[in-house]
């Protein structure tokens, strides 16, 4: 990476937003790097779409600052700004046809008239869409509207691109094509893109790193297998994924680990550079595939425990089984890939499960 | 489906019948060869289409009428662009109250309208004109304008406006190039209903017209001489076919409008989050 990778391209510092008496964002400060896929990620209400919404300028911050490019963006209206914007709705202009649309922004710019066919040919490549230029609007599919409101934005050659949401119309299948597309797209146009999502998958697919936000504060902002692996609080845990929560006491804390007793499952040491003070409760990780159920009753695991299936949920690849744990009343989810040797098991059956020491995190935060 | 009853099928025709019946007798004694009207007929003529065509004060009415009706038509799109776009867009207090007074005019008798622009004009020392026939059927007209426009400006998608200015257009470049074309359908619909309003008014017109008589004021003094009747029904005729063609040609570009409009919303994402 050369320095310029290093550079913020956005820095957000300090934002507040209060829509009358409800506070959309309360603090946020973040920044994000020249030719990075940053994501946005949240339940509804958190506060991520008017994040975006202060990036393109449609609304101003109550108090605090943005920086795009090293320049403040206070009082600067959205058509003076280095961004531009994939709207969840695409809003392309129905009484324009696809060329018109996508070179709608370069008018302004009064190129020659094959200079700007140039370029919204050029566009179009850059998102399939090579010979759709005279088809009108109302004719295209979900699909094909989302690529001309991306080449719509690209083409103004904007320092950021801001996505609002914009696989959330499309279904499944093209919504998984367009997740890896995207991710291709962003790498061959090196422009820094912001993406809106409350699709936790979507992000973890797409991202160089994720905020995540909750009620109008960012929770964490980290690379998604950071973000998987060492989730700040148990909100960010459960919100990317699976997550089971055991609790913990200390038993001794070193230099750069402690040693701790987890419920039933005996003693692990881990690695963290906190001070825990030896004896105080912690609640430990751990996801449903770090988890195994023992099949084999000749097998080579050093940890097991005695577990019980509440309930399995069937999904064709993958199966996941509440378990509760010994006799304990403390609950848990393992998943496991339906391949040979592996029976689905039924609720009520008694099984072994292996657990691994480096599969455990402490979670910190509520 | 049910078959209707016979009573509710007679109901109809009569219905229809009362509707119609007046306005069918207008083309036929405008070209009947008698200056009488009664039937039966005594032959068919076009003379009365061509007294009117010589008939100099007719003329100028017209002219009158045509002036007036544009622009009074060409100011209160102007005026109900204005007060539906503010509607649509912008909230503000009180916005229910004043959309509400605004449509008012619509369910206030002319008669009482026509008579307190008088009282005000003389008051101002205004001397009656086609401007201030005008001034009424702007007031008359505009509630209908607001209307109109309003369905246009109502499904209109605020993201289209704002991906305009995202694209480096300011507002009054995106109020050209996006949300005029966008409602040019309604905006037509509405110069051609105002102007048709315009056009057949007659209560308003006959208080402030003055010395430039309107067209339905010019009918209403003909009436005086029954010999000049049979022209009457032609020129009637004549405004009817007008009106029709008119609201058929507004009618027409509103519901391209409505469509317009409509295609876009369905194919869009419940954007649920724009708020926050």
């Amino acid at each position: 990476m050369n320095s310029k990778a290093t550079q913020p391209i956005i820095e957000i510092k300090n934002i507040t937003k209060n829509f009358g008496s409800v506070r959309a964002l309360d603090g946020v400060s973040m920044q994000i790097k020249q030719g990075e896929f940053f994501s946005l990620l949240g339940p509804s209400g958190c506060g991520k779409t008017t994040l975006l919404r202060l990036l393109s300028g449609f609304d101003n911050p109550s108090s605090g600052n943005i920086f795009i490019a090293g320049e403040s963006m206070e009082n600067v209206p959205p058509n003076l700004r280095p961004t531009n914007m994939v709207f969840q709705s695409y809003a392309i202009f129905p009484h324009l046809n696809v060329a018109e649309n996508v070179g709608y922004g370069l008018r302004k710019i009064k190129l020659a008239k094959d200079e700007l066919e140039n370029r919204v040919n050029e566009a179009l490549d850059l998102v399939d869409l090579s010979n759709y230029g005279t088809r009108e609007s109302h004719a295209l599919s979900g699909g094909q509207r989302q690529r001309v409101a991306l080449a719509r934005a690209l083409i103004m050659r904007p320092k950021v691109l801001l996505l609002d949401e914009p696989l959330s119309a499309l279904d499944k299948k093209l919504r998984e094509a367009m997740q890896v597309e995207l991710r291709r797209l962003q790498q061959t146009v090196g422009i820094t893109f912001v993406l809106v999502t409350h699709d936790q998958e979507e992000a973890l697919i797409m991202s160089d790193r994720i905020a995540v936000m909750f009620e109008g504060k960012v929770a964490q902002v980290d690379t998604p297998e950071f973000l998987y692996r060492k989730p700040c609080s148990k909100q960010v845990a459960s919100f990317i994924g699976v997550m089971n929560f055991i609790p913990a006491r200390v038993v001794k804390s070193r230099a750069k680990s402690i040693e701790i007793e987890v419920a039933i499952l005996g003693k692990a040491s881990l690695q963290t550079n906190k001070k825990y003070v030896p004896g105080s409760e912690i609640t430990i990780g751990i996801r449903p595939e770090m988890l195994t159920i023992v099949y084999d009753k000749q097998h080579e695991y050093q940890n097991t425990f005695e577990a019980t299936i509440n309930t399995r949920s069937y999904f064709g690849d993958m199966t996941y089984y509440d378990i509760q744990i010994g006799d304990t009343d403390i609950k848990a989810t393992v998943s496991m890939r339906n391949t040979v040797g592996r029976p689905v098991l039924e609720p009520g059956a008694k099984t072994q499960v292996a657990w691994g020491n480096a599969s455990l995190t402490i979670i910190d935060g509520g | 489906m049910q078959k209707a009853s016979k009573f509710l099928l007679l109901y109809a025709v009569f219905y229809f019948l009362f509707l119609y019946a007046p306005i069918f007798l207008l083309p036929i004694f405008a070209f009947n060869d008698s200056a009488i009207i009664s039937l039966p007929l005594s032959g068919i003529t076009f003379d009365w289409f061509f007294l009117l065509w010589e008939t100099e004060a007719l003329h100028e009415a017209l002219y009158n009428s045509v002036l007036i009706a544009s622009i009074a038509a060409i100011l209160s799109t102007i005026l109900g662009i204005f007060a539906a776009r503010a509607a649509s867009r912008y909230s503000f207090p009180g916005k229910k109250g004043i959309t509400g007074f605004l449509l008012l005019p619509i369910v206030l008798p002319e008669i009482i309208i026509g008579v307190a622009l008088l009282v005000v004009m003389v008051q101002l020392g205004l001397s009656l004109s086609a401007w201030t026939v005008i001034i009424g059927h702007v007031l008359i007209c505009t509630p209908f304008a607001i209307v109109i426009m309003s369905s246009a400006f109502k499904s209109f998608d605020v993201s289209l406006e704002e991906a305009s200015q995202d694209l480096g257009v300011g507002k009054i470049g995106t109020f050209f190039r996006v949300i005029l074309p966008m409602v040019t359908p309604g905006l037509i619909s509405s110069f051609l209903i105002a102007f048709t309003i315009s056009l057949d008014e007659f209560i308003i017109a006959f208080f402030l017209t003055g010395t430039d008589v309107t067209l339905p004021v010019y009918i209403w003094g003909q009436l005086r001489f029954p010999a000049r009747l049979p022209s009457v029904m032609a020129l009637g005729f004549l405004m009817v076919t007008l009106s029709l063609i008119l609201l058929l040609i507004a009618e027409y570009f509103r519901r391209r409008s409505v469509k317009y409009t409509i295609n876009e919303s369905t194919l869009m994402a419940k954007n649920e989050e724009t708020v926050f």
